[in-house]
């Protein structure tokens, strides 16, 4: 087999058993590495139970995995996965760094982690070697402690082991901040600082087995590959390719914050009570001029280098740290809170980093409280301060009670939509038409209404991964940004902005077969391997549980507030519509084999293989 | 050869990106192989933002060439680049210490010292920095009268750390090491 370590590390956090597993190639052939396999290693071992598995309970299982292709092709990415606190079905959640290529380097494809140590550890990955260690001395730490005190204790160690031989490197590290430790839903899996993976709410499952990181050192080569003149080749063909994608080299999604809201009206504002503005205080120029120090940043691999680095040079925020920000959290740590200008910006993306929040899944939760305040639904009262649009020292206090789990921030660490369901209860009131989410989980920040993004009526409500903008689903499944497209990244596992032009996708199916000797098409992705992940997805999204079961079709839609006309604007009286989805989603649900609940067929599953999918669905919903 | 044909790598570390394309560069063309901790440029991030390549700047007096006991090192009088004969190096790492920068290392694979030998005169790693447009590497001319300069860039990462945080960083810079 080839592209692959050949081995993966089961770890049981509550014996410290440790062992070696495999798959067959059998396996993966047919789940490829990320989030397939994700999706495979998750649906066998309690998929037959899923509705009674507690997300956060030691039940389980934190998939840690990276993929034939990471390292190989342009821009390395780690998958994280599991069951997610959010949606309760699987997420696929990538996050950049070198973490995926030294484990893979050290002999790994991925971590397999089981139960819950008894107290707080981190996990150290080398060569053909996987250590639990104690983790007490960092357990509350930032990001920044977390990562001056890991780095320093991993080359101390790795020195022990093999001293003079070289001036250690720092081992890659993947960990968790205080939300995830006190098991926020809407807490990420942190890598170096500013990065991370946010959707799903793994931050949380980390926190949930007291596990605050992984450290990651691999002195080998990558797995060998198939064809390694041929890889050769298209690393450097695809690398010429990102070389000429110059606006995301000079300003990767940074732009994105201005001209989203201003040229196409579909950036949330005020918790999306608003998609449009024009405010040039926010245009990426002020983000380039004021507080962006370094202008190319990057990961292991990466040709675009497409992040920046930001810091507050000045003002009331000085010495605040964060990446570009990107368009996302430009709009969830921006725009969606009434903020216009960068240094704020840029402080509440580093007060995020620095609380281990997903800057999506937060903002999302901060807009939608300042929404209710200013509605007079929650008071000052409630918060123990004032909660106004604009006003980023509040929303930093915000976000520290969220982390804290204090007061109203206890119900907050939720996530939107259970924060609506539980604040609706208390004041006696529906408030679920406030969170901005698709099953529980706070939408990416591209609306449909003024129908000029990327986005359509169905790419939320019938995406297997809930509001994830990185997986929407499309009515075009093979279109370059489709959620089957977006799930063969998730399985490479690379990063989908590097491929996601048109020439390089074009090299995708050329790539797979040089690295793992596999010609693997396109049809073969997309009308088989693609639609068998998706169902397992779709099928155990379905089952849900414990806290919350989604009904199909029911909860296959839109937020509320998508169907009031956007205020503002050009694009002004523009809504989504539920005709379009109606129909769209019918269509949609017969192309992937799904029925007309989007329940996957029985002939679907069959067709995969999957008759254990086909029995439980059955049996679940009262037809077997 | 004239000192005017030989080259020196200078490095612009505050611009380096941290893409590791370097590595990736450097690693397929000695070992046809992507193998990060075998490449001859390494990029250390003891700080997240301050990545910068630590790799032979060829001191004028070659510390780790006087620090061999059995000879395996030499100078390659076209490039000025330290030529590791891997048959004679018998791992004593005592290259490594020698060097103010401790930058030679063993192979993880064979385990004999590794040194940047310039890729004989047109360094893979340089090649893909320029084209990247990054330009935190490039190749100059290596001047004879500049040559105790380039000896002051075989540091240690900590201290080059040390003072990228405090141009990237300002002030706060100190706190995060």
């Amino acid at each position: 087999m080839r592209g692959y370590a050949g081995k993966f590390s089961e770890i049981d956090l509550a014996t410290g058993k440790i062992k070696d597993v495999s798959f067959s190639e059998e396996v993966l052939r047919l789940y490829l590495g990320g989030r397939g396999l994700a999706t495979k290693i998750l649906w066998d071992s309690f998929g037959d139970r899923w509705e009674t598995i507690d997300p956060l309970g030691p039940e389980n299982i934190l998939t840690v995995l990276a993929g034939p292709l990471t390292g190989y092709y342009a821009g390395g990415r780690m998958m994280i996965s599991g069951k997610s606190p959010l949606t309760l079905g699987i997420v696929g959640s990538t996050v950049a760094g070198e973490h995926a290529i030294d484990m893979r380097c050290a002999g790994y494809d991925g971590l397999i982690i089981k139960g819950r140590a008894d107290k707080p550890v981190y996990i150290f990955v080398t060569d053909d070697r996987v250590d639990i260690k104690d983790a007490s001395h960092v357990w509350g730490k930032d990001r920044i402690d977390t990562y001056r005190i890991l780095t320093k204790e991993g080359i101390r160690e790795l020195e022990e082991r093999s001293p003079d031989t070289r001036e250690w490197r720092e081992p890659s590290i993947l960990h968790i901040g205080p939300a995830g430790e006190r098991l926020s839903r809407v807490a990420a899996v942190q890598s170096k600082w500013t990065h991370g993976a946010g959707y799903g709410g793994y931050g949380a499952v980390m926190g949930s087995k007291n596990l605050k990181a992984i450290l990651f050192k691999g002195m080998g080569p990558l797995p060998d590959v198939w064809d390694m003149e041929r890889t050769t080749e298209l690393i450097w063909k695809i690398a010429r390719i990102c070389f000429k994608s110059d606006a995301m080299r000079r300003w990767g999604t940074g732009a994105a914050g201005y001209d989203v809201g201003a040229r196409q009206s579909s950036e949330p504002v005020r918790n999306w009570q608003e998609e449009w503005h024009d405010e040039k205080s926010f245009g990426v120029d002020k983000f380039e001029e004021r507080v962006w120090v370094k202008r190319y940043w990057g990961d292991f691999g990466c040709p675009t280098t497409c992040l920046k680095l930001a810091v507050n040079k000045v003002g009331p925020f000085k010495g605040s740290i964060s990446d570009n920000p990107d368009y996302e959290i430009q709009a969830y740590g921006g725009t969606n809170l009434g903020i216009f200008e960068p240094e704020g910006n840029v402080h509440i993306c580093s007060v995020m980093e620095d609380l281990g929040f997903c800057g999506i899944q937060v903002g999302n939760v901060l807009g939608f409280a300042a929404e209710l305040y200013q509605r007079g639904i929650l008071t000052k009262d409630d918060l123990g301060f004032e909660l106004n649009w604009g006003d980023a020292a509040a929303f930093a206090k915000l976000m520290k009670i969220i982390a804290d789990r204090e007061g109203v921030g206890d119900i907050l660490a939720e996530g939107a939509h259970r924060a609506a369901v539980k604040l609706g209860e208390m004041k006696g009131m529906d408030l679920t038409k406030y969170a901005i989410v698709e099953k529980g989980m706070g939408i990416g920040a591209h609306g449909i209404r003024s129908r000029l993004d990327y986005v359509e009526a169905i790419s939320y409500p019938c995406s297997v991964q809930g509001g994830d903008h990185t997986s929407p689903a499309q009515r075009d499944l093979r279109k370059a940004d489709s959620e089957l497209t977006a799930m063969l990244h998730d399985c490479g596992v690379h990063c989908w902005f590097n491929a996601g032009e048109t020439d390089a996708l074009d090299l995708i199916w050329d790539f797979i077969q040089a690295v793992t000797g596999w010609p693997i098409t396109a049809d073969e992705w997309y009308d088989n391997m693609a639609l068998r992940i998706l169902a397992i997805q779709r099928a155990v999204l379905l089952f849900g549980g414990p806290d919350i079961t989604w009904k199909p079709i029911v909860d296959d839609e839109n937020p509320a507030r998508w169907y009031e006309p956007l205020p503002t604007g050009p694009y002004a009286g523009r809504v989504a519509d539920k005709k379009e989805l109606e129909e769209d989603r019918a269509k949609y649900f017969e192309d992937v084999g799904w029925d007309e609940r989007g329940i996957p067929k029985s002939s679907t599953l069959k067709r995969f293989g999957l008759e254990d999918v086909d029995k439980k669905l059955k049996s679940f919903f009262g037809e077997g | 050869m004239s000192a005017k044909e030989q080259i020196w790598i200078v490095r612009d570390i505050p611009k380096c990106s941290g893409c590791r394309m370097c590595e990736i560069a450097c690693s397929l063309h000695h070992e046809n192989k992507i193998w990060p901790e075998a490449s001859r440029v390494r990029v250390f991030m003891l700080v997240p933002g301050a990545e910068y390549p630590h790799l032979c700047t060829q001191c004028h007096d070659y510390p780790c060439i006087e620090a061999c006991p059995v000879d395996a090192l030499s100078v390659d009088e076209t490039t000025s680049a330290v030529i590791v004969d891997k048959e004679k190096c018998t791992s004593c790492k005592l290259c490594i210490p020698a060097c103010p920068g401790r930058i030679p290392f063993l192979h993880p694979g064979d385990k004999k010292a590794v040194i940047c030998d310039l890729c004989g005169g047109d360094p893979e790693c340089v090649k893909v920095c320029t084209e990247g447009n990054w330009d935190a590497l490039r190749v100059v001319e290596r001047s004879e009268d500049n040559r105790y300069s380039h000896r002051l860039y075989a540091k240690r990462p900590e201290e080059v750390t040390r003072e990228l945080v405090t141009i990237i960083y300002g002030e706060r810079g100190e706190e995060l090491i």
